[in-house]
Parts: structure tokens; C-alpha cells; sequence
């Protein structure tokens, strides 16, 4: 089996589907020629043509929108958004539109497309290169939300969401694009969306997290004494989310930490701890916390690394979480 | 009946000072016979490009070295940036700017290592000093000139002989904020100019492929604006258009359109490859009409300038670069309260106060007694 990054994987899902499949046109700015600003899309515009890899003009807006009628009219588009901050002039077309068409026609229009969006911080690039706003499109009725940690999952999320009826946006994060490889295999595989995944299994506190957070969990689970015995999970899909993992797990450990990077106010935190206190309130034996980013603007990145949650505050967040 | 015609338009292209640096001494002078630009000024302005290209070039070395993140370097465009800056009044009218027009700003009053402060990665560098007439750096493509048709509209309202001048790229022109500005700012006739910095190249989609428009300057005439495409690489033609353009708005004559043809004679920023999607051969062609060399063969064909000249000028140049540098990088770091301290106007709301307090004391996104934990368990 090859070794891939994240780019590669999610390039590799690319490739094979857009030969499987010749509804599926890619198009965003600078896909083309240029393979994408990180080169998640290399190569993919020689094998394919510019007809379906294809560099637009620079209008967020235009790309969502006219990949919506593209999607209404029996293509599959995959509109790439240049980083996650520029989903704002798309924000009216993704979620006053998109998510709202199969509801509003009652089901006679629907909107099949994966809106791909690098995601995320820790890449000290510049404002509105960073940020993690996953909670607004995730609160959004009508769109489906994933965000893969690692390269075998991209790769199998990216080919369900292709090929889910309904828009999907999926989160890429940055961080890990190129940060590890891990055998992902070169044929066809899916994976559920909504599925949340076991990393370490565990019996004394349940650690949630998803994105490039996950790896800030390993580090921190790395430098916990051997007798605490925790269980990490990752989401992987934020809508739906997979309430049965999660709550499966509280059950048996009785405590979770919930990690992530974006502001802690109404981030996804927040509805996982709620769904825990409703699920399994007479199994916790602590209150549900959090390690999240604060209520601020993502900072410039000299203060980048003081914002995201890192290991140690994680590890200093389970070992209070076991400890009360 | 006849078919008729009911609305023609056409683009004018202004160059006062051509590729080999002839000057049109007829465009080069006001009806009136003053000079667009005096002698003294052409020296002046010539030098302050230099000086300008020298921080742009040491930037760029800070990044390669690791001292700095991304930039993008304005090297090819410094005629249009200080021919529009020249235009305008300092401490009067407003410059609202994307990215790539740093010499505009400095010479409006930002201190130089206010620019390289931002792409350090320091907000601190958008802090725009007081008394000082614009806005800071834009990075979402396209945003910022509704911000400026919305200052100028505040000029209008009030009754103030000022003007607001946006600067822009050619792929900005495709965003929908970009087509609200102009409508605005023509229907409500507000004292706005906007200036298109044409490069050529929007990271790596060419200028044909972003707009199917044979100028990006016509793109004004459906929104009624007078326009005009000048050579961006023409001191004289951008200050000449521009004065134009800001003193019209100035005397009530609302907004106007100028799209300065230019090249980006660097990648896009320092995390591009432009080997990956332009040719050589392009990039060599617009080397030869950089706008510093241009400029430096017509100050010396009029006996204003010599190599010795040259040589003390890029010395000076190389060391106040130096000087900017050292300036930023001696600035201490921040402290992490300022990611708090501005996200509103004092006092800060209780929970944030409390995430401030704690991330002081280095403990997680969220207050311990908030996770129901006794001071003493934290
Ligand atoms: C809204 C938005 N979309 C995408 C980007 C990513 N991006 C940064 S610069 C750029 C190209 C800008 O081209 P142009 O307007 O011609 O300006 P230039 O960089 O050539 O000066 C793109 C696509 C962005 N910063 N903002
Ligand atoms: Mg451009």
C-alpha cells in the first residue's frame, strides 16, 4: 500500500473519482494549472483537461453559487474555497442556497456537491488563513460538515461526500496537509459519514476532538502517567455527528475533555457536552469540559501558538477532569 | 423604425514617458503649461521608489531566512503605487489599500516597518497611527472598496473637499464587492477613485482568463463612471490620470475608474512559484520596462542623475531598508492580553475577561470553576 500525506490522499480520491465518474468537475481558483495553492489538486488539470478542472475567475460567490446550478443540472462540482476565511462572500450561496434547495422544493431540487476548504491554524499564515468555523456551516440546516485528521480517512470521506445527494462541506486541516504519511490504499474505499472513529481505547475519561486538534490529544495522551487509561476519539464528521460513539464511550469512562480550536462560545464543544448531559448524565462522574480556542479573532501568528490548544493544556485539562 | 444607436463608449490609453523613456512633452505638461512634474519632483519621487524597492527586496530575504511569513513583494508596481500617492493629499485624503501598494503608504505618513510588522505576524502593524489617512492592509480580495466608496460618501455627507482612493488588483475586479462599490459609488456620486493595479496576473490565472473584457477600464463604463487605462509603469501617466481623477471628485465630480497597466515582476507572494504557470520569456519583456529603470534613463538623458549618484542612492537605500528591519524586529513581542484586549471597546465582557485571566496563568480555553472545579483541584 502507498504512503501519502493528506494532499495526496485527498488528491488521490480526486483523481480516482473524476475517472470514475465524469459528472465530477472540479473548479476554484488557481486548481488549474496551478494545482491548487497547496497542490491538492497537482496534476489533476493535465489528466483531466481544463474543461474539468478549471480555474475561475476570483469571485467566492461565483464559485458556490454557479456550482450549485452545475450540481441542479446533473454535474458533480467540487468548488474549492482558497482557505477557509474566504467562504465569506460564499456564505449567502452556501447556506441561504445549497442547503436549502431539497427543502424548499421538497425534495425536487437537490444540491450534490462537496465544497472543499483548507481549514484551520498553525501554519502561521496570514489573517483569514487560519481560522476554524466549522460550528456556523455545522448549525446550518441542509449541509453535512467532515473534517478528516488523516490521510486514510480523507481519502474515504472525500469519495462518500462525492457521492452524497447533498452538499458537503469538507474541511481539510492545513496542519497535518503535509505533516505525516500513512499507507492509504489505491483502490476505491469509502467511509460513512457521521462515523466517528476510536483512536486509543480507553476506560477512565473519553477525549473528543477532530482536525489537527486530534494530534495535540496524542502528544498530550504521550505524557500522561501509564494508569490513566483514556480513550480518544475522533469525530471526523461534525454533521451528522456520531452521538452513539460518543456517547457509548462517556458511559463506560464516566468523563470527557472535548478539543478544539475554534472559539469556545457555541463551537461544537458546546452541543457534544450538551448531547453527553442528556445522554448519560447518571454516568458522569465530572462535568464535560473543554479545551478550546478562545472568544477572539484568530491572532496574527506571532500569538498563534498562545490561541490553539496544545498538548500540555490538554493533558493539564484530563488530568483535572480524572482528578475531580 | 430605425435601429438606434443608443450608448457608445471608448477607452483611452494615456503614456506621457515610453518604454525608451521619451517623454511627450505635450501630455507632460496641464493645459495651463505647468508640469505634471517638475524636475525636482521626478527626482525626488525617483529616489523615494528606490528606497522602497530596497525594503521590498530586504523583506523578502527576511522571509527567505526564516524572519518573516508570507509576503508579497510590490516590485514592479512602485510607479503606480507613489504616482497615485503623489496624487493625493497627505492628512487629507484617505487610501484605502489591498496589498501591493506599500509605497503609497509610506509616503502618506505609515511608518515603513509598520508593513513589515503585519507580515510578521503582529497586529500591531495594522494600528494606523493617528492623523494618518488610511486603512490597514486588506487581505480578503476585493473587500475594501466598499469600505472606501463608504468613506467617501461620509466626505460627501459632510461636506469635506476630501477623497477616498482604493487600490485594488485586476482579479479583484471579479469579486460582487468590487460591482456594489461602483454602483454606489456612482449613484451616490461620492468622491471615491478606484485605482485597478492591472499586474497581469491574479496568483496564477492571467489577466485574459479572469474577465472576458478586452480592458478591466470599460468595466467603469457601465457603471457611468468616467475611466481611462494608463501605462502603470509611467510615473508621469498615473500622476497625471490620478490628479485628474482626485481633483474631480475633490470639486464634486464623483467617482472615477483608473486602470494602471503594470506587471508583477515577482511570484505572487513568497510561498509561490510563478515558474509553475508563466513563462520566462514574459518576465523577461517586463524586466526591460520596470518602472525604476525607465526612470533612471530619463533623469540621466536630462543630466539629473549619474551612476555615482545611483551607487550612493542604492547604499542609503540598502541601509535605511536595514534600519526599518531592525526597527520591527526590535519590537517586543506582544502579550497574549492583546488577542483579548481589542475584540471590543473596554470593558471587555465577563466571560472574556475570564478566558483572558486564564490563559495568564496558562491553563486551558476555559476557566476551571467553570468545569465545576475547586480552585484548589485546578
Ligand atoms: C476573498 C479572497 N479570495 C481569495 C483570496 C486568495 N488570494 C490572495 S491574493 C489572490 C489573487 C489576487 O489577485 P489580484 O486581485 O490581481 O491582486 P494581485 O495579487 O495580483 O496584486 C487570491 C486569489 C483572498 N485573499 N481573498
Ligand atoms: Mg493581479
Amino acid at each position: 500500500m502507498p504512503l501519502m500525506t493528506l494532499v495526496q490522499a485527498i488528491n488521490s480520491a480526486l483523481a480516482q473519482e473524476m475517472e470514475r465518474d465524469e459528472r465530477v468537475v472540479i473548479l476554484g481558483e488557481d486548481v488549474g494549472l496551478n494545482g491548487g495553492v497547496f497542490r491538492v489538486t497537482d496534476g489533476l488539470q493535465a489528466k483531466f483537461g481544463p474543461d474539468r478542472v478549471i480555474d475561475t475567475p476570483l469571485a467566492e460567490s461565483g464559485i458556490m453559487g454557479t456550482a450549485i446550478g452545475l450540481a441542479m443540472a446533473g454535474m458533480r462540482p467540487i468548488p474549492e474555497i482558497q482557505f477557509e476565511g474566504f467562504l465569506g462572500p460564499a456564505y449567502d450561496q452556501l447556506c441561504n442556497h445549497a442547503a436549502r434547495y431539497r427543502s424548499r422544493t421538497r425534495g425536487a431540487v437537490t444540491v450534490p456537491m462537496t465544497v472543499r476548504v483548507p481549514w484551520g491554524g498553525g501554519i502561521h499564515a496570514p489573517e483569514l488563513h487560519s481560522d476554524s468555523p466549522e460550528t456556523i456551516y455545522v448549525h446550518q440546516p441542509g449541509l453535512k460538515v467532515v473534517c478528516p485528521s488523516t490521510p486514510y480517512d480523507a481519502k474515504g470521506l472525500l469519495l462518500s461526500a462525492i457521492r452524497d445527494p447533498d452538499p458537503v462541506v469538507f474541511f481539510e486541516p492545513k496542519r497535518v496537509y503535509r505533516s505525516f504519511k500513512e499507507e492509504v490504499p489505491e483502490e476505491d474505499y469509502t467511509i460513512p459519514i457521521g462515523q466517528a472513529k476510536v483512536l486509543t481505547e480507553g476506560t477512565d475519561l473519553t477525549l473528543v476532538s477532530w482536525g489537527s486538534m486530534v494530534f495535540q490529544c496524542l502528544e498530550a495522551l504521550d505524557t500522561l502517567p501509564d494508569d490513566m487509561s483514556v480513550e480518544l476519539i475522533d469525530m471526523r464528521s461534525l454533521y451528522p455527528f456520531d452521538t452513539d460513539a460518543i456517547v457509548q464511550s462517556v458511559e463506560k469512562t464516566g468523563r470527557c475533555v472535548i478539543v478544539h480550536e475554534a472559539p469556545k462560545t457555541c463551537g461544537l464543544g458546546a452541543e457534544l457536552a450538551t448531547v453527553l448531559q442528556e445522554r448519560c448524565f447518571l454516568h458522569l462522574k465530572a462535568p464535560v469540559q473543554r479545551v478550546a480556542g478562545f472568544d477572539v479573532m484568530m491572532p496574527y501568528y506571532k500569538l498563534e501558538l498562545d490561541y490553539l490548544p496544545n498538548a500540555q493544556k490538554v493533558a493539564q485539562a484530563v488530568g483535572q477532569c480524572l482528578a475531580y | 423604425m430605425p435601429v438606434k444607436n443608443v450608448y457608445e463608449a471608448r477607452i483611452e490609453h494615456l503614456q506621457i514617458l515610453d518604454e525608451e523613456a521619451r517623454l511627450d512633452e505635450k501630455l507632460a505638461k496641464w493645459p495651463d503649461g505647468r508640469p505634471v512634474l517638475t524636475d525636482a519632483e521626478v527626482l525626488e519621487l525617483y529616489q523615494y521608489m528606490v528606497r522602497c524597492r530596497a525594503v521590498d527586496d530586504l523583506a523578502f530575504k527576511l522571509q527567505r531566512s526564516g524572519r518573516m511569513g508570507t509576503y508579497p513583494q510590490n516590485r514592479g508596481q512602485e510607479a503606480a503605487a507613489v504616482g497615485a500617492g503623489f496624487a493625493a493629499k497627505r492628512g487629507v485624503d484617505y487610501l484605502v489599500p489591498c496589498y501591493r501598494e506599500n509605497a503609497a503608504l509610506w509616503m502618506h505618513g505609515l511608518p515603513m516597518h509598520y508593513v513589515l510588522l503585519h507580515w510578521m505576524g503582529d497586529e500591531r502593524g495594522n494600528q494606523i497611527p493617528d492623523g494618518v489617512c488610511q486603512t490597514p492592509l486588506c487581505i480578503p480580495i476585493g473587500t475594501q472598496m466598499l469600505h472606501a466608496t463608504g468613506i467617501a460618501w461620509a466626505f460627501k455627507m459632510r461636506k469635506e473637499a476630501r477623497v477616498a482612493i482604493t487600490f485594488f488588483g485586476d482579479g479583484a475586479t471579479s469579486e460582487g464587492d468590487f460591482h456594489e462599490a461602483m454602483n454606489f459609488a456612482s449613484a451616490f456620486q461620492v468622491p471615491c477613485v478606484f485605482f485597478c493595479q492591472n499586474n497581469q496576473w491574479a496568483i496564477s490565472v492571467p489577466r485574459e482568463s479572469q474577465t472576458a473584457s478586452e480592458t478591466i477600464a470599460q468595466k467603469a463604463v457601465a457603471y457611468g463612471m468616467p475611466t481611462t487605462q494608463v501605462d502603470g509603469n509611467d510615473l508621469f501617466a498615473v500622476v497625471r490620470a490620478s490628479t485628474d481623477a482626485i481633483e474631480r471628485a475633490r470639486a464634486g465630480g464623483g467617482p472615477s475608474f483608473i486602470e494602471a497597466v503594470t506587471y508583477r515582476l515577482a511570484d505572487h507572494t513568497t510561498a509561490d512559484d510563478a515558474r509553475r504557470y508563466r513563462d520566462a520569456k514574459e518576465v523577461e519583456a517586463w524586466q526591460k520596462r520596470d518602472p525604476l529603470i525607465r526612470l533612471r534613463s530619463y533623469l540621466q538623458a536630462r543630466k539629473l542623475w549619474d551612476d555615482a549618484k545611483q551607487a550612493a542612492l542604492d547604499d542609503e537605500a540598502k541601509a535605511a531598508a536595514t534600519e526599518v528591519v531592525r526597527t520591527a524586529e526590535g519590537i517586543e513581542a506582544p502579550s497574549t492580553d492583546e488577542m483579548f484586549d481589542y475584540t471590543f471597546a473596554a470593558p471587555l465582557p465577563a466571560e472574556l475577561e475570564l478566558q483572558k485571566r486564564t490563559l495568564q496563568t496558562h491553563s486551558l480555553g476555559q476557566d476551571p470553576a467553570q468545569a465545576g472545579l475547586s480552585a484548589q483541584q485546578a
